[in-house]
């Protein structure tokens, strides 16, 4: 296991869009633990995203169960994540681990469903919401080349929209 | 490198005022840091921080023309940079009810007994000229549990007959 190297914007790989995961072999095994072990090294940190550092294939780690508050799944390991159903909006705070010092409003479906495979190479599909939901849709952005600054809506529509965070 | 300012401009609302006002700063070899611009009422108002290699005095000698020539008053005070000091915020509090009084005075009250950091307040009065209503957004952090936070503010609910809705904020960090 090792602790990986978190990719820094404005890094130009974290534009890079990510290609599928063909085979879980053992390869993917081992980077996906030490993608764990950069997460949990990670304090208040729930996501992470296998291009963050700077591995492009289609894989995140979602662990909400830190904040028992939320409803979630615990911890997820999703390859090649697709969304699948997405309805609702809220705004809510933001921040990554590719992009220090910056917290940002931004709008995501409130209610989602993902199908992917896990670690196992077992299908899964999860109904999730709000900050799970979240969490997910901010990682499966990092796949696609795209980061939370992307999608900032200003500091001062709180008064308009509805904010679930 | 330079010194920090923070530079306040208040004056009547147009388009361009900060397009000039940015353009005399960095031909001045002025870096801007943070800045938090809103109209208030029909009033433009900005607070920036400003790096620039100057003293007080010759940054008021390079904004004067531009202050008279866009009806703008300025302020400059020196100031500690310290970027990257972000604190977050962990409640946030709308409030609103028909305007009157006091209303800022006792909420922020109650939150500075419980040593409540704000770090964003923005209101508006909306509703009709003869019935005025005063909408409040306050975010900020307190070391306190929610509980607690909203024991607090309930008898302001009754008291002055306004809605405060006490939401926690949750960062989320991926």
């Amino acid at each position: 296991m090792a602790k990986l190297e978190i990719l820094v914007y404005p890094d130009e790989r974290l534009r890079q869009v990510s290609q599928p995961v063909k085979v879980i072999d053992n390869k993917i095994v081992s980077f996906i633990s030490d993608l764990e072990e950069t997460l949990s090294s990670l304090p208040g940190c729930v996501g992470i995203a296998a291009p963050q550092v700077g591995f492009f294939e289609r894989i995140i780690i979602v662990d909400v169960s830190s904040r028992p508050q939320h409803k979630n799944h615990g911890h997820l390991v999703l390859i090649n994540p697709v969304i699948t159903f997405s309805a609702g909006n809220s705004i809510g705070r933001e921040g990554c681990l590719s992009v220090p010092e910056y917290i940002g409003k931004v709008e995501r479906s409130q209610n989602i469903e993902v199908k992917a495979k896990n670690e196992l190479g077992a299908e899964v599909s999860y109904q999730m919401e709000g900050y799970e939901a979240r969490a997910v849709q901010h990682e499966i952005d990092h796949l696609d080349g795209k980061l939370f600054i992307d999608s900032l809506v200003g500091k001062r529509n709180t008064l308009k929209k509805r904010t679930d965070l | 490198m330079g010194n920090w300012y923070m530079l306040t401009l208040v004056g009547k609302d147009r388009p361009g005022i900060v397009a000039e006002v940015s353009q005399v700063l960095f031909e001045a070899g002025g870096n801007l840091g943070e800045a938090s611009m809103v109209r208030l009422g029909e009033n433009f108002t900005v607070m920036l921080m400003l790096q620039i290699d100057a003293e007080k005095e010759e940054i008021a000698y390079l904004l004067q023309p531009l202050g008279k020539k866009l009806g703008l008053f300025f302020h400059i005070d020196e100031i500690a940079g310290n970027l990257h000091h972000h604190v977050e915020p962990n409640f946030r509090l709308s409030v609103h009810g028909a305007d009157q009084a006091g209303i800022v005075a006792m909420v922020t009250g109650v939150l500075a007994e419980l040593k409540f950091n704000i770090l964003n307040l923005e209101s508006d009065v909306g509703g009709s000229p003869k019935k005025p209503i005063y909408i409040m957004h306050i975010e900020g952090f307190a070391d306190c549990s929610h509980s607690s936070l909203e024991q607090s503010i309930k008898p302001l609910i009754n008291e002055k007959n306004i809605v405060i809705h006490l939401v926690p904020i949750d960062t989320m960090m991926g």
